[in-house]
């Protein structure tokens, strides 16, 4: 029973800290957001050169091997920062595809430029009526000499304007519901036949709608096996709600001291507003919230790595549910603490806010995995 | 960082559960899993077996009898104690006033009571909340004068739990008044069969009585009961109080309780099928384990922090044990009268006479509903943790 990092991890964790102080304010986030594709290209070369962006992979692929801890201090810094670069959608998602999936030669073809920094990914899976389920798959890809033929529409895509490959999920086989008949596909997005609508998200980041229309692609675009990668995905998947705990960790952390700090020094009626006892009982509410997440997001790093599927998407789900209770109250509050001027574009107060209500609604909102949970007979 | 409990301490859970399993009388854990109140002489039996084993005052110094275990050996004993479910050592002896005691006692006073306290020989009670002294602890009145070689003793003490088995009180009497009120507090202990004290119970919304009104009439105790420094009680009070600090969350008990609620919701019907299959108790049932597990790893934290840093100070993550574990035993009562329904309402009808095996589990729902009501007041007041917490480390 340990909660403290190693000797290592702690380098990291002042490393990463400290290259985002030095280069990640408030302001200068706001140059960043108007970059071509919304974010910094210097920033994501600075993240390549201290070797964050290789971090998950194995050695022999060029990575520095870290795992679930490694990838949590990082978001978790991230979130902090409130960082706009594609690091959940390029390393964690597609980096999470080609770690767990990657042929030698796929990974040989991708995971190099990822680590340096030179490519990016984007994961282009949800539908327009499928919602949180994974499963829930109208995209086909058809069968056709050794490769396959992509049809259908993603919607949401993070990073789908900039990134260089598209990883889609489509189906092979069955009907719109099966679990089996899914594959995951490595597309390039300059591929013949995909079209890109972008725009920017409510959070400030950017994201596209694609189109497929009778996309081309090799017999060596398949990651795992093309007819029943639901595994696969839900795996990947599970990484990304770790990943995005830890994100809003880091947030509420930053939302609850930015608020104290409005507190401490906001004056009305002659004294400070962290003077009033009702305003102290929100911020400490604020305070058990954010623990109990801290706690939670612990809990789903190291889930990530049990073996038992189930057991693994389980403690999860039950991490997100945790996770978006104490993101809404600690987002909702920071706001209202902060009062008039927390709901201007010109704080970065809401900005937090917002970043944190769009975890809430990735990958599965609180009432799914508390569905899920429930329907699982429970955490005790 | 690894949240996995090592191979040597699943083995001691498995030790220390199977401990449980043979020697907790069923009658007496039937009783706890019902919500039941247990006689003196229940809980006294139980202790001295605890005891006999060497587990009665688990977290003392080995030098007084305690075993010598680690943080995380304490926290899994705790959880399988109040899970499994047996009774707790009883807090104000083993907790309260032998560390007291240990810590700041002289060697005669050590010597006199600490074995007295492992064993039970002495029911202790604890003499703080005044009734004009709640939460503003320190603005207490009772009084203890200094004649010649005794102390006279005038006042009275509140909410004082299970004073009528007590055989000793610890009580915080103010000793001088002319300074700051903090300052002029001491720790005095003596026994409850002394003239001049008067124990009046306080029935509970749940009918039950485990509290009482103590009064203090000329009470004579000899000078050498005096513990620690003349007017250093109020620190003594700040060390006791801190001193339980994980325990406090109660997780083994919510588990238990929990276990319980799916056990009782798998039989008891609604809509023709067992409320169980119910989504949304289902949600709500797993909202509250959800909530209990994010609480088990906050205390994890906190337990893993004091075994590597050692105890040092009151750490102010136990208002957050406090006001999340409170919350979820509340929870967890609510629950119980969701899935008892209308059959909450009928009162003790059956006693516990074991004569109608199918209802006497519904008997205590309600009272332990109302009687929850206390764990967000007592021990600092939920209201009072967040202060904590906004002073302690919010800086506000």
């Amino acid at each position: 029973m340990d909660f403290d990092l190693n000797e290592e991890q702690r380098l990291l964790k002042d490393s990463i800290d400290g290259l985002l102080t030095d280069s990640y304010d408030f302001e200068r986030r706001k140059t960043y957001m108007k970059e071509k594709g919304g974010w910094s290209k210097a920033v994501w070369g600075k993240l390549a050169e201290q070797g964050l962006l290789g971090l998950p992979f194995a050695e022999a692929d060029g990575g520095f091997g870290g795992g679930g801890v490694e990838t949590m201090i990082v978001m978790e810094a991230l979130g902090k920062a409130l960082v706009l670069e594609p690091y959940l959608a390029t390393v964690v998602i597609g980096g999470g595809f080609l770690r767990h999936a990657g042929s030698d030669a796929q990974k040989a073809a991708h995971v190099p430029g990822i680590v340096d920094g030179s490519k990016t990914l984007a994961f282009a899976q949800l539908e327009k009526n499928s919602r949180y389920d994974l499963f829930d798959v109208t995209t086909t890809a058809k069968k056709k000499g050794d490769g396959w033929v992509i049809d259908g529409e993603k919607f949401v895509v993070l990073n789908g304007e900039n990134a260089d490959t598209l990883i889609v999920t489509a189906r092979t086989k069955g009907d719109r519901r099966d679990k089996s008949g899914i594959g995951v596909f490595l597309v390039p997005t300059d591929a013949k036949g995909v079209t890109k609508k972008s725009y920017p998200t409510q959070d400030g980041l950017h994201a596209a709608d694609i189109t497929f229309t009778g996309v081309e692609v090799g017999a060596d675009a398949a990651l795992g096996n093309p007819d029943d990668s639901l595994a696969l995905i839900e795996r990947v998947v599970d990484e990304a709600r770790i990943a995005l705990c830890a994100e809003a960790v880091g947030l509420m952390d930053e939302s609850l001291k930015t608020t104290v700090e409005y507190l401490k020094t906001r004056k009305q009626f002659g004294v400070a507003i962290g003077s009033f006892q009702s305003l102290q009982h929100r911020a400490s509410d604020m305070f058990v919230a954010a623990e109990q997440a801290r706690s939670m997001s612990m809990f789903a790093t190291m889930a990530g790595d049990f073996e038992d599927a189930k057991e693994r998407s389980n403690a999860i789900a039950a991490a997100k549910v945790q996770i978006g209770k104490s993101l809404k109250f600690v987002g909702q509050q920071a706001i209202q603490l902060h009062g008039g001027i927390g709901m201007t574009m010109e704080a970065k107060i809401g900005h937090y806010f917002k970043r944190l209500t769009m975890i809430e609604n990735s990958f599965g909102d609180t009432d799914y995995h508390l569905r899920r949970v429930a329907d699982g007979g429970g955490l005790v | 960082m690894d949240l996995a409990f090592t191979k040597e301490e699943q083995a001691f859970r498995e030790e220390v559960r199977s401990f449980f399993r043979d020697n907790v009388p069923p009658d007496t854990r039937r009783k706890l899993v019902e919500g039941r109140h247990l006689s003196k002489d229940e809980m006294v039996t139980w202790w001295r077996i605890l005891n006999k084993k060497g587990w009665g005052v688990s977290h003392w110094p080995k030098q007084y009898g305690g075993t010598g275990w680690t943080s995380v050996q304490h926290y899994i004993f705790n959880e399988e104690l109040q899970s499994y479910p047996a009774p707790q050592p009883l807090a104000f002896g083993v907790s309260m006033v032998g560390p007291v005691i240990y810590t700041f006692g002289n060697e005669e006073q050590k010597k006199q009571y600490l074995p007295r306290i492992a064993n039970v020989d002495d029911w202790w009670c604890q003499g703080f909340s005044e009734p004009g002294s709640g939460s503003d602890l320190a603005s207490l009145k009772t009084k203890a004068e200094r004649k010649g070689d005794k102390w006279i003793i005038n006042g009275q003490k509140t909410w004082t739990t299970l004073a009528q088995h007590a055989d000793m009180i610890f009580c915080l009497c103010r000793t001088d008044n002319n300074a700051k009120k903090q300052m002029g507090i001491s720790f005095i202990v003596f026994s409850m069969k002394s003239k001049g004290v008067t124990v009046r119970p306080i029935q509970t919304i749940d009918g039950g009585i485990e509290v009482n009104e103590v009064f203090f009439d000329d009470v004579e105790v000899p000078i050498e009961n005096l513990i620690g420094e003349e007017n250093k009680g109020w620190d003594y009070a700040k060390f006791l109080l801190g001193n339980e600090r994980t325990g406090i969350a109660r997780v083994g008990v919510s588990k238990e309780r929990l276990r319980r609620i799916r056990d009782l919701a798998s039989k008891v019907e609604s809509a023709g099928k067992p409320i169980i299959q119910d989504a949304a108790f289902r949600d709500k049932l797993a909202a509250c384990e959800i909530e209990l597990k994010a609480l088990e790893l906050t205390q994890l934290r906190v337990v893993a922090d004091e075994g590597k840093h050692g105890k040092g100070k009151p750490n102010p993550a136990s208002s957050v044990l406090k006001i999340k574990g409170s919350d979820i035993q509340q929870t967890t009562t609510e629950l119980l009268m969701e899935v008892i329904g209308p059959f909450a309402a009928p009162y003790d009808v059956h006693g516990d006479d074991g004569s109608n095996e199918a209802m006497d589990w519904t008997a205590q729902i309600a009272p332990s509903y109302f009687n929850n009501r206390k764990v967000s007041i007592y021990g600092g007041s939920n209201e009072i943790q967040r202060n904590i917490i906004a002073k302690a480390v919010l800086g506000l």
